[in-house]
């Protein structure tokens, strides 16, 4: 990345999903242990929790001037409104990233489609780490922090008790991750649509 | 995979607000007084655990009006002093800001601002205090604002409110916004020993003499700190040099303008600004607090379209850093204001605008950051 470009990642979905603690862990992975320039902002408001639900990672080599996401490099859709809501704000080389239980109509086939719940209730044991589970997968595609830093910052941030679960769904995500094959995807999160024109 | 060393580790992931904590611990702040409210919730929430571990006081108060006087009441007894508040705290805070003011008590308060008028928009940034920090109490005083915009900023700018109002006896306002607040960023934090930290002057005459607000040199009288020996009478009346009100119109005189001419003295220390390509601009951006992020990244954008622009950011709201702002406004074909309120430093912009430069506003209220896009469209159609 070119010293004053910014690569921008919005993770949404709906409250209580984990969506802003993802944004941090992601946030503080890049910031505090690759060193590079990193600001995080989140909604904030009385309606989060059950509504809808944002944060923003912008990841730069230097500093950072304007603190939120101008156009998205990478969105994570945890919902079908959140995927309705933000997916214009891509870039047409961006990649959307969802739930695919929980996102059925995907506005574009430059996308992502793994079921981070499921993951997490069945291989996990615990639905609870969805967010995790995503994070790995967040943070193997964006190619922009190392799984080493994310896994450190994860282990510095969640509740004691709860490291080894939260490991395991992020090692899980990234797993899962691994298995895309980016040349089948379009080049375009736009060529079907300009196809028609 | 490369490995992590820990020099690389020393840079650490903040919020604004935590940021504006770890500040004034570094500058000394040893007691903190205050009432929880959005945005400022977490500067309380965080020092009533950090305060303890370093031998300091937390109290949570019952109000805001209190919360200023045990503030003022700690810093008369010698120690660092802080409260942090939301425009609706900041309204109360008023009344025992005077006091602070004309009693002359070091202290430092921070207003994360939010939507207003009253309860307002708890959740959303604002800068519609900007007036208030400077005229919200009442009587003709000097007062200290200071305008964050980063974590980074809310580290430094902390210490530098803490040393300026231990250097002029005076209450210094910080003057945050929910974005700035609640923004993480990656930031290395200097070490102690290099940070520089500025004591009140404490009197070394023999108690019989001490005079607690006689003039010096430096028009800041010297300041005993109670159980140091020194009789003290503190009050909110015009008082005359050994604090005892007074009606006297001479002592009066006096008083009112060695409060204000002390502050005037130290116009080179107190009015920061930071510039970003301004060396030939012709147009440019006066912002402060988040919407000067916005301003930078808009300078950027416009200086890549072959736009000769501009950004000043002013750090200092009050007292207003007239002399760097006349300079700009000579220099400069337009000057555009960008601010979450109507136009509150607009207005003190125009006010000292000599020149006759071309002065544009922007204002925006509805609870959201300006954009970048928003200021740029101004600078590439002036």
């Amino acid at each position: 990345m070119k010293s004053d470009e910014r690569y921008e990642i919005r993770f949404s979905g709906s409250g209580g999903q984990g969506i802003i603690t993802a944004a941090v862990v992601m946030a503080d992975g890049v910031g505090a242990y690759d060193n590079q320039h990193v600001c995080q902002t989140q909604s904030y408001g009385p309606e989060a929790r059950g509504g809808k639900s944002k944060a923003e990672v912008v990841i730069s080599g230097s500093p950072i001037d304007y603190p939120k996401a101008l156009r998205v490099d990478l969105l994570l859709a945890m919902t079908q409104a959140a995927c309705d809501a933000y997916f214009s704000d891509i870039k047409s080389d961006g990649l959307l990233v969802v739930d695919s239980d929980l996102v059925k109509q995907l506005p574009t086939s430059r996308s992502v489609s793994i079921p981070f719940t499921q993951i997490a209730k069945e291989k996990i044991g615990r639905e609870l780490v969805a967010n995790m589970v995503a994070l790995g997968a967040v943070g193997f595609l964006c190619g922009q922090v190392s799984l080493e830093g994310l896994e450190k910052a994860l282990l510095s941030r969640v509740p004691k008790g709860t490291e080894q679960i939260n490991s395991e769904a992020l090692h899980a995500g990234i797993e899962e991750a691994k298995k895309i094959n980016f040349d089948l995807l379009p080049k375009s999160v736009f060529s079907e649509w300009e196809d028609e024109l | 995979m490369e490995s992590i060393n820990e020099s690389e580790r020393k840079k650490i992931l903040l919020q604004g607000n935590e940021a504006i904590v770890a500040g004034a611990l570094a500058a000394g702040c040893r007691f903190f007084a205050g009432y929880p409210i959005t945005p400022a919730s977490e500067i309380s929430e965080i020092l009533s655990v950090k305060l303890p571990e370093v031998g300091g006081t937390f109290i949570q108060m019952e109000d805001e009006i209190a919360s200023m006087g045990a503030v003022i009441g700690a810093s008369l007894a010698g120690v660092k002093a802080m409260t942090a508040t939301s425009g609706p705290g900041f309204s109360l805070i008023q009344e025992n800001l005077g006091y602070g003011c004309i009693a002359e008590v070091p202290c430092v308060i921070v207003n994360v601002m939010r939507g207003g008028p009253s309860t307002g928009l708890p959740t959303s940034p604002s800068q519609g205090d900007v007036q208030m920090t400077r005229w919200g109490t009442h009587g003709d005083h000097p007062i200290i604002v200071l305008a964050v915009s980063s974590v980074a900023d809310c580290f430094s700018v902390t210490i530098k409110a803490f040393n300026l109002s231990e250097k002029y006896r005076i209450p210094v306002i910080i003057l945050s916004d929910e974005v700035v607040a609640h923004t993480r960023e990656s930031v290395t934090l200097p070490d102690q020993d290099q940070i520089r930290i500025f004591d009140r002057v404490k009197p070394d005459v023999p108690s019989d003499w001490y005079k607690p607000y006689a003039d010096n040199n430096r028009g800041v009288p010297d300041m005993a700190a109670f159980g140091d020996g020194y009789r003290h009478h503190v009050t909110g009346l015009v008082h005359d040099e050994k604090g005892f009100p007074t009606q006297d119109s001479q002592e009066i005189d006096k008083f009112l303008r060695r409060i204000h001419t002390k502050i005037s003295k130290g116009f080179q220390d107190i009015q920061i600004t930071k510039t970003h390509l301004m060396e030939d601009a012709e147009v440019c951006v006066i912002a402060y607090g988040s919407v000067a992020r916005s301003a930078l990244r808009a300078v950027r954008d416009a200086r890549k379209l072959g736009v000769k622009a501009g950004l000043v950011q002013l750090v200092t709201l009050f007292p207003f850093p007239r002399k760097a702002v006349d300079t700009y406004l000579r220099q400069c074909r337009v000057v555009i204001v960008p601010e979450m309120n109507m136009g509150q430093m607009s207005r003190e912009i125009g006010r000292v605008n000599q020149a006759g430069c071309r002065i544009v506003k922007h204002n925006r209220i509805d609870g959201q950051l300006i954009t970048p896009e928003e200021i740029l469209k101004h600078l590439t159609t002036v």
